[in-house]
């Protein structure tokens, strides 16, 4: 009896232990020098949103600069943050929206002074059949209208309630989700009638969930600023790749997407 | 150390197994050191601690009951019954134990949601699911159901059918000698069950987040509620966490009481 209690307790353990989130520690092997840097490895911070802009643009600069190999480790701008205070080996870091940069900046762990490189409007998301007729904000008013949004903690969520407040709608949200990769989820499950997220999200999902704009949505633009971190063991190319980013080819790489210009 | 050698255990046995123990220990003293206490009892108290909180109480509650009316009978056709295809049986019981959450809510969704299996079947009946508190409590039953069947299914095999048979060579029906020999004999290993399903169900967060959503006093649990202060308010989830430890340590202390009590 009293072992398989205790066995049925090591299992509750084991159970409870979900994966959760990742980080790439990026080994820096070569020491950096100025002109020709051999066998670099670069880890670059960045939000979630930037996922497949920032891994096109890696490889572009990867290509631009032989020797150097980029890394990503994407998440919320929030966790990102975190690990970067706690010591995460990062070179650059790349955030959603100014709050969390701000707070890398107030620790001192920003080199220089972080660079915009683009925004982000929200924009509403609907199955593609969109089953409630959603064709403006005021629609998401509708008690009947299954909306999802992000919790007002995060991000994406703020854009929300800021986005509310300027067009005085009063959304009652069903759920208010942890992300704003959550939010599309519902969304393409068809569990929601209707979520907001970022334009750029609406982009990336294709034809799984359809985009309705809304005018009321450049009312909170959310800016992502970029920049190379003290802790960075290869600075110089480590703002070689930020700046890359805010140049030409990254700008065409994140207008490709959905990113506004800053 | 010299029980240890009465014991046969070869000494270096001790070292390795303080090591393990310093592992479990260490990142709960982490946490514990980490809690504000100047602020802990306004934290745990805020209103949306408290409408956690409760929540997580009663569906727990609730869902520990719907462990018990359809664990027992699973338990008791495992443990008394044998027929083809048993084996499999009692593995598939037991799948959502080693399972990660995550997948239990995605297969959830897939089920009862509007989408769903059933999901047509439930809109013609009215019910809606999704985003509900009975999605809650759905997602805490699937994941904690095995938890009693386990261990009330041990229990019965090792507690045995002496008893039983003489009951039913006295002429008791089998509804009789289960309901006045078989359910009191157990009764103990059932209570643990119930108890490590409570458990389970309390700390419930993959198949909850991605099943049912998260809204304050609907869908937000606890765990939810820990995951999003987070974002926001580290030592408000620091404090909710030292909350949910202090209930995981009175459980294993019940469960324990319960076993040496047999």
């Amino acid at each position: 009896m009293r072992s398989i209690v205790l066995s049925a307790a090591a299992a509750l353990l084991l159970a409870t232990t979900a994966a959760c989130g990742s980080s790439d520690g990026g080994g820096s092997d070569a020491e950096a020098t100025s002109s020709a840097p051999k066998d670099t490895t670069l880890t670059v911070f960045a939000a979630a949103s930037l996922k497949s802009s920032f891994t096109e643009i890696g490889a572009a600069f990867e290509k631009a600069n032989p020797g150097v190999n980029v890394t990503f480790n994407f998440a919320g701008s929030s966790d990102l943050v975190a690990q970067i205070q706690q010591g995460a080996p990062a070179d650059v870091f790349a955030s959603a929206d100014t709050t969390n940069m701000d707070k890398a900046t107030a620790d001192d762990l920003v080199a220089g002074s972080p660079t915009d490189f683009a925004t982000n409007t929200l924009e509403i998301a609907t199955p593609p059949d969109n089953p409630a007729d959603v064709d403006s904000l005021d629609d998401l008013a509708d008690p009947d209208v299954k909306v999802v949004l992000c919790a007002a903690a995060v991000p994406c969520g703020a854009a929300a309630a800021g986005v509310e407040k300027a067009a005085g709608v009063d959304i009652r949200p069903v759920s208010e989700e942890q992300s704003v990769t959550d939010v599309l989820g519902k969304v393409i499950s068809g569990e929601a009638d209707a979520g907001l997220v970022y334009v750029t999200d609406v982009e990336a999902a294709g034809d799984k969930v359809n985009g309705v704009t809304f005018p009321e949505s450049s009312g909170v633009v959310n800016t992502y600023p970029i920049a190379a971190l003290t802790g960075s063991k290869h600075l110089d190319v480590a703002k070689a790749f930020a700046a890359f980013v805010a140049g030409d080819q990254g700008r065409a790489v994140l207008a490709a997407a959905g990113f506004g210009a800053p | 150390m010299a029980s240890a050698r009465a014991s046969g255990l070869p000494r270096w046995v001790v070292v390795p197994a303080v090591a393990g123990a310093v592992f479990i220990v260490l990142p709960l003293a982490a946490l514990a050191s980490r809690v504000q206490w100047g602020s802990f009892w306004s934290l745990v108290t805020s209103d949306s601690s408290r409408e956690a909180l409760l929540l997580s109480l009663r569906t727990s509650g609730t869902a520990t009951v719907l462990c018990v009316v359809l664990g027992v009978p699973m338990a008791l056709v495992l443990a008394r019954t044998s027929f083809r295809g048993q084996a499999l049986i009692r593995s598939l019981v037991l799948l959502p134990l080693v399972l990660p959450p995550v997948v239990g809510g995605i297969a959830l969704l897939y089920t009862f949601g509007r989408q769903g299996l059933l999901g047509g079947t439930m809109d013609v009946l009215g019910l809606q699911i999704a985003f509900s508190t009975t999605a809650v409590v759905i997602a805490q039953t699937f994941v904690s159901l095995p938890f009693l069947v386990v261990s009330l299914e041990g229990t019965l095999r090792t507690a045995g059918q002496r008893y039983e048979v003489v009951a039913a060579t006295l002429g008791a029906r089998p509804t009789t000698v289960l309901r006045r020999v078989t359910l009191p004999l157990v009764l103990p290993g059932l209570a643990a069950g119930a108890v490590l399903s409570f458990a389970r169900a309390l700390g419930e967060f993959g198949a909850t987040i991605t099943f049912a959503g998260s809204l304050e006093g609907v869908t937000r649990t606890l765990p939810l509620e820990i995951y999003l202060q987070r974002e926001t308010d580290p030592d408000a989830a620091v404090a909710l966490s030292l909350v949910l430890v202090v209930i995981a340590v009175l459980v294993i202390g019940l469960v324990r009481g319960r076993s040496n009590a047999l």
